[in-house]
């Protein structure tokens, strides 16, 4: 069992206990601690159970790359599955639960799937569950589904604040172990702006723990002077808890600040997202150690080596009283010796090479630890924590030549450089035949804009695992980043490393080498997915070659640590399987983020109110307080009606046209798309992305026009009015008013940048009120300032001038068929204008109305409506609009596309009126004409179907405007639409405009 | 072809499971085939499956650059769905969702297709009159979908929030029998099958020209050499433009990376898929207990299949807002597909300028859930030279006669 020693513990403040819960039982710790080292020093050796075989796990490393040690953390609406204990720092009240068991943690009925591992290797549910064929979805993949997935699922909203962060800097430092430091040291004293980010609370990464010493002085003081130094520059910036999280072209990088994680619920910012932009970006991103497969390795107490000796050294935590010490490296040694420095046993090291030796296996033997050459691990004895290992030789197939009693074991299979932010964005890599890993390869990198390359590895992630070479190669990386930037003062120096390297590792991937069927059943690479040696073996077997249909097909590598530990091993497997080299097996894609990050961070501050923030017209607050109905249009809001008291919403809808029908209505209209276009060639653009000839458009003139595609295809309309010889208002549709901005951009910037044009979205510049109805102009006149008179103003033009006081442009426009002004007001005065009309119009019972009568009254007069009338399919002559697409031009967007055979097809479905047999019956919205036939593809054929469909109050009836095929054709016969409950409703075909076809009601 | 079963996986289990065989051959290529197929996705697998299943010709080569499914199949979010406005649409996808029924029996792989349904919501009056219509075109087309409450969406998705305070839930268009098939599996059962039926799967062979003469096309170069052939398919998702460009003609499609992400897995919360195209974004819970969300298309063209961030903040935003709960969750990776985008969102299957030649492309965002309609169509196309019924009307003229089947009005964003 682990324990807490009684001395020591570099990060550990034994003066500050902690409180803390794990299932539900207290337990302390200490300032200082992870989750994972105080649940080792309180004994708690088993924290999870894994995936598929819910095998026992206990903690595995002590970084980020831990696969194991998942717990629930926290309690509520603050809860988080999935949180790597080994990075989860301590804080008093802090409650965890370990995952994916039941009913506990000991006793787990799902382990029932690790006695029958034997029949459920890779894969086996392709071969399986397949009869009868619903039971796959009743039976099997609920009782899947339920056995998988880890942590529960949260289940409220997180109460927490995420935000983002935005940097520019010249060279970006991940990793804040000595190689970033140095790096960054290199880089910011040759004049570089830089930014250190480093993932764990502390700087220094291993150093300290391996004794490393540099110019003369240990680590932790070599680190203090850097971090000293660097904190005093100011071009440098420093963060702990902050991971690099992924890499992107042109240099784009993203951290990960866990900033509130300690204190949660108090912390004004959990997680930060910060986004960077960095000239270069230096990978000091270090190595992980590489577990080694061998039968029982997944048991807990098997740690890796390195994890062992973080643990002893960094939180005075035990892992066990004697521990096993088994590696193919001369860094396994320094485990060793750190257990025995700590008083603890280590019963032998097992190194697999025949003649291991050097200055760390001198210091090991000269401390009377019992190494044996050439031997390796057969088997792990022990079910819910080691109680021994089985000795064998690692040449030979696992015959026991000892067994040796334990509570730890641990694994020295050799370093591999951490690639992952190197790969995302391209950089590729090399197999060392010597270390044994991949290492970035420095004539490969992701390549920005400029064809060069953007990131530049450094230290042990470059691959030299020796202290000397990696500082070396760290200060040189950071020169050489800050020089590629334009900064350069010279060589920077070399801080000079104690000590000699190690040796060279072994490359040990199977132990023991010849194991049979047997053991390689229980040697797992993957300890969260169990994803075995055999596994690997089975993979290659049935012709899942490629290195990325083996992880699929056995899911190595896809646990929530993406393989940190079992990718290399696996695919050291895959290859010797295939009798390929490693290289020629290559690797999996590395996918960002390097760690899992939170979503929240991910969506950052826009929530609630700030996701998609609504847009307001000046007169917002009136509908408001008017107790409006909301309709979400575009990124607005609008009144659907304005409900009175106890009035149904439909009850509304024809009161407001009633009253505007016959006497004066008042609709905010200030969501209609405006943009300024002007220049000496506005008139020749306007004449290339409207159909209609603008340039004809007399100033202080109106004309409703219309956009198209390429395809020909109608996307918006609204009125355009010529405010001078050089420059145009035109309006939009309220959704459209960006999307045409930036269409008129695409085209004036892509296409026709010889046109002197200039374009100004001024949406939300003015206010704009359409004030409606027969009584309209006695309102505005009555208000004073303008004539207003048929004469002065006539239908389609413009006017500027004083309303009362305030200056207006009005446009004499109408979308309702009645006499009616748009005025066009400086957003700062629209609300008061607004009010002004409420109060002139009062006598005259003026009634303001929302959007859907404002459709009803359009649908009365036959007016499209582009998003109803139109589905991206439509053409203007299928709407009966051809008179708007101008035969004089020569050439306007669609034009051509208009041309083709299938939109001159008579047949096309085009616009008509509907008048259902029976009055009050109002057809459904979609709903489809049908001819009784079956189609090619023996469907129900269709004729056409409904775009808008109301009650009309003013026609007491239903009115109904449909696309039908061949429509034009097709006036006073009868259709049958097809109802969802199968009836048929008939309707007659009539001509769109079912009210004041002569306009007189506006022509006054 | 050994049969899988429970039995037979039982009786390996005692031998240490050293008896099964591969589940496709790898042959060298031959000198020529009747027809050789580029691309080994799903929908050129599925065609040269149906092709000797369907039509009996087996003398079919199976070109594949990389690895096969390794492209869009292995790419996508599983999502299968035929709730489609077009008649055109309609029948494919259709054709498509009821042979995925009974695939896993068909293949004798369990592909795990599992109709869990298919929610999309109705979150402005705009779409939910858009969604009406479909509801309309689809009980006419056959296809078994229908027009929910919003509290029959909570009812259906618990962890949803309906009463946003932006865009309250409306409605849903609900597909019961949509859901999401496991994807590989889908490659590597159409793979077995077509394999086991005669077809040479090559994988790790590019082609790199393609060869013809006055009449037509005559055959391939590829990094295993030329392989000569009397028809040829191109059937390359994101790399369509560059094949066709080697055939020799020009294609309307443009290549953009789509972006997905999935979550660490947790215990089951969501059984059914749902979309929400005013926000812009779909998630689905796959059997691991992963989260899988997609969003958006990338705005510029490229192939490079990596994924990039700007499109993940909006997705994941929108999907917060739909599902707070999820916001606690961890994005575990995210990556990139190239797809294929036609002008109407519709795909392309026919002939070429090029004699001999033939294309299935232009699946866009959506191809997965067609894999069994379109290679069983293209198969059609291939057999008799012209393409049948349901094939037809994506012919690559439709562009030039303006016969667009645009879809953009029943899925605004990606599908």
């Amino acid at each position: 069992m682990s324990s807490r020693l009684a001395t020591g513990g570099r990060r550990i403040d034994r003066s500050k206990r902690l409180s803390f819960s794990f299932n539900g039982t207290k337990l302390t710790g200490f300032e200082g601690d992870t989750l994972a080292s105080a649940l080792l020093a309180n004994g708690q050796d088993l924290v999870g159970r894994s995936f598929k075989y819910h095998r026992p796990r206990g903690i595995v490393a002590a970084g980020a790359e831990e696969p194991n040690a998942l717990v629930a953390l926290g309690q509520g609406d603050r809860m988080e599955p999935n949180q790597r204990a080994t990075i989860t720092e301590l804080f008093d009240g802090l409650s965890a639960r370990s995952q994916n068991h039941w009913p506990s943690l000991q006793f787990d009925i799902g382990a029932i799937n690790a006695r029958l591992s034997r029949f459920l290797p890779a894969g086996f549910y392709y071969k399986t569950f397949m009869q009868p064929r619903a039971a796959w979805k009743h039976l099997f993949e609920p009782v899947i589904r339920k056995s998988a997935g880890l942590g529960p699922a949260p289940t409220q909203g997180d109460p927490d604040r995420y935000e983002y962060f935005y940097a520019h800097t010249d060279v970006l430092v991940a990793g804040g172990g000595i190689a970033g430091l140095a790096a960054a040291r290199a880089a910011a004293e040759a004049g570089a702006r830089v930014l250190l980010v480093e993932q764990d609370s502390r700087f220094g990464g291993r150093s300290a723990t391996d004794g490393v010493v540099i110019d003369g002085t240990d680590a932790e003081a070599w680190v203090a002077e850097q971090v000293a130094a660097l904190s005093a520059m100011p071009n440098v910036d420093l963060r702990l808890r902050t991971m690099a999280a992924g890499v992107y072209d042109h240099g784009y990088v993203t951290l990960y600040e866990r900033a509130g994680d300690r204190d949660p619920g108090a912390a004004p910012v959990r997680h930060r997202l910060w986004r960077v932009r960095a000239g270069r970006t230096v990978t000091a991103t270090g190595a992980i150690e590489r577990p080694i497969s061998f039968a029982g390795n997944d048991r807990p107490g098997v740690m890796l080596a390195s994890a062992v000796r973080d643990y002893i050294d960094l939180y005075a935590v035990s892992p066990g009283d004697r521990t096993v010490v088994v590696t193919a490296t001369d860094d396994g040694y320094r485990t060793a010796l750190a257990v025995r420095d700590a008083g603890l046993d280590v019963p032998a090291v097992l190194d697999t090479r025949p003649d291991p030796k050097g200055p760390l296996v001198d210091a090991v033997r000269a401390r009377g630890i019992r190494v044996e050459a050439g031997r390796g691990i057969a088997k792990v004895r022990g079910t819910r924590r080691v109680t021994g290992v089985d000795i064998c030789a690692q040449a030979g197939e696992g015959a026991v030549i000892e067994h040796v009693p334990c509570e730890c074991v641990a694994m020295a299979g050799g370093w591999s450089p951490v690639v992952h932010l190197w790969s995302h964005c391209g950089g590729k890599l090399l197999w060392d035949e010597t270390a044994h890993h991949f290492r970035p390869d420095p004539d490969r990198p992701p390549t920005g804009a400029d064809g060069q390359g953007f990131a530049v590895t450094a230290g042990t992630a470059s691959g030299p695992m020796d202290t000397g070479a990696a500082l070396a190669d760290a200060v040189e990386a950071g020169h050489r980043a800050a020089k590629a930037l334009g900064h350069d003062k010279g060589a920077p120096r070399i801080p000079q490393a104690d000590g000699t390297a190690d040796g060279p590792p072994a490359a040990v991937w199977m132990m023991p080498h010849g194991a049979g069927p047997e053991l390689r059943g229980k040697a797992f690479l993957d300890f969260q997915n169990d994803v075995k040696v055999s596994d690997v073996q089975l993979a290659a077997q049935e012709g899942y070659q490629s290195v990325e249909h083996t992880k699929r097909y056995t899911t190595l590598g896809m646990a929530t640590d993406q393989g940190k530990l079992s990718n290399i091993n696996g695919l050291a497997i895959l290859s010797d399987s295939l009798g390929a080299p490693i290289p020629e097996v290559g690797t999996t894609t590395f996918r960002p983020p390097y760690t899992p990050i939170s979503l929240g961070a991910v969506a950052g501050e826009a929530r609630g109110s700030l996701f998609k923030p609504v847009r307001r017209t000046p007169i917002h607050d009136w509908h408001a307080d008017a107790g409006a109905v909301w309709e979400p249009v575009g990124d607005w809001r609008r009144p659907y009606c304005y409900p009175k008291d106890e009035e149904s919403h439909r009850d509304a809808v024809n009161r407001e046209i009633t009253a505007t029908r016959s006497g004066v209505g008042l609709l905010d209209a200030s969501t209609l798309g405006k943009i300024i276009v002007s220049g000496p060639d506005a008139a020749a653009f306007l004449d290339l992305t409207y159909t209609n000839m603008m340039s004809s458009l007399k100033v202080g003139r109106c004309r409703y026009g219309l956009m198209c595609t390429e395809n020909g295809f109608l996307f918006d309309d609204g009125v355009v009015v010529r405010l001078s010889e050089d420059s145009f208002l035109c309006h939009t549709t309220s959704g459209g008013s960006d999307r045409v901005h930036a269409w008129m951009e695409e085209w004036l910037q892509t296409e026709w940048w010889d046109l002197k044009v200039w374009t100004s979205n001024v949406t939300e510049q003015f206010g704009q009120i359409a004030i409606v109805g027969p009584k309209a102009r006695s309102v505005l006149e009555r208000l004073g300032g303008m004539d207003l008179s048929a004469e002065a103003l006539p239908f389609m033009a413009m006017a500027e001038g004083t309303l009362g006081g305030i200056g207006v442009r009005i446009f004499r426009i109408s979308f309702s068929g009645e006499l009616s002004y748009e005025i066009a007001v400086p957003a700062g005065r629209a609300r008061a204008l607004w009010d002004m009309l409420l109060a002139e119009g009062a006598a005259d019972g003026i009634t303001p109305y929302g959007t859907e009568a404002l459709h009803v009254m359009r649908a009365e007069k036959g007016y499209i409506m582009i998003g109803d009338e139109t589905d991206g399919t439509v053409i203007p002559q299928d709407l009966n609009l051809g008179w708007a697409v101008s035969k004089k031009k020569s050439d306007f967007i669609g034009k051509r596309a208009m041309e083709r055979s299938a939109l001159t097809d008579p047949d096309r479905k085009q616009l008509v009126g509907l008048e259902t047999e029976d009055p009050a019956l109002v057809l459904p919205d979609g709903a489809h004409a049908v001819s009784g036939q079956t189609n090619r593809f023996g469907q129900q054929e269709t004729l056409g179907h409904v775009t808008s469909t109301y009650w009309s109050p003013t026609l007491n009836r239903s009115i109904a405007m449909a696309l039908v095929s061949g429509g034009s054709r097709r006036m006073g016969e009868t259709l049958d639409f097809s109802l969802e409950d199968g009836r048929i409703a008939k309707a007659r075909v009539v001509d769109p405009v079912f009210l004041d076809k002569d306009g007189e009601r506006q022509n006054v | 072809m050994k049969k899988y079963s429970v039995f037979s996986l039982a009786r390996e289990a005692l031998r240490y499971h050293s008896g099964w065989e591969r589940a496709w051959a790898s042959p060298d290529p031959k000198a020529e085939y009747d027809t050789i197929i580029v691309g080994a996705g799903g929908h050129g697998l599925a065609t040269a499956y149906y092709l000797a299943k369907e039509h009996g010709i087996t003398n079919v080569a199976v070109l594949e650059k990389g690895w096969l499914g390794g492209g869009n199949t292995g790419r996508n979010t599983t999502i299968i769905r035929s709730n489609y406005l077009q008649p055109e649409s309609a029948a494919i996808y259709e054709k498509a969702r009821g042979l995925y029924e009974g695939l896993s029996q068909e293949l004798n792989f369990n592909i795990m297709f599992s109709p869990r349904g298919v929610m999309m919501l109705c979150q402005t009056q705009h779409e939910l009159r858009a969604m009406q219509r479909t509801a309309h075109a689809n009980r006419l087309a056959g296809i078994e979908t229908e027009m929910v409450s919003p509290e029959r969406v909570k009812e259906i998705v618990p962890i949803i929030e309906i009463d946003g305070p932006r865009f309250p839930v409306l409605g849903g268009l609900w597909q019961p029998r949509g859901g999401t098939a496991r994807h590989d599996a889908v490659a590597w059962g159409y793979a077995r099958g077509a394999s086991a039926r005669g077809v040479d799967i090559i994988q790790q062979c590019a082609v790199t020209g393609i060869d013809r003469d006055a009449s037509g096309v005559t055959g391939v170069q590829t990094t295993r050499g030329p392989i000569r052939c009397k028809k040829l398919c191109i059937v390359v998702a994101g790399s369509s433009g560059v094949l066709a460009d080697m055939a020799g003609f020009r294609l309307p499609v443009e290549s953009v990376a789509l972006q997905a992400l999935v979550s660490e897995p947790v215990k089951p919360c969501m059984d059914c898929v749902v979309m929400a195209n005013t926000v812009h974004g779909y998630m689905s819970q796959s059997d691991k207990g992963e989260m899988v969300i997609g969003g958006g298309a990338d705005g510029f063209n490229n192939y490079t299949q990596r994924g990039s961030f700007q499109h993940l903040e909006e997705t994941v935003r929108a999907l917060i807002e739909t599902f707070p709960m999820i916001s606690r969750l961890k994005m575990l990776r995210h990556w990139g597909g190239i797809v294929d985008m036609t002008g109407d969102r519709s795909p392309i299957i026919g002939q070429t300028p090029v004699p001999g030649i033939f294309i299935n492309c232009g699946w866009g965002t959506g191809g997965f859930k067609a894999i069994p309609g379109s290679g069983w169509a293209t198969a059609e196309m291939l057999a008799k030279g012209t393409p049948g019924t349901l094939a037809a009307p994506f012919s690559l003229d439709r562009f030039t006669e303006g016969r667009m089947i645009d879809e953009s009005v029943a899925a605004a964003v990606a599908h």
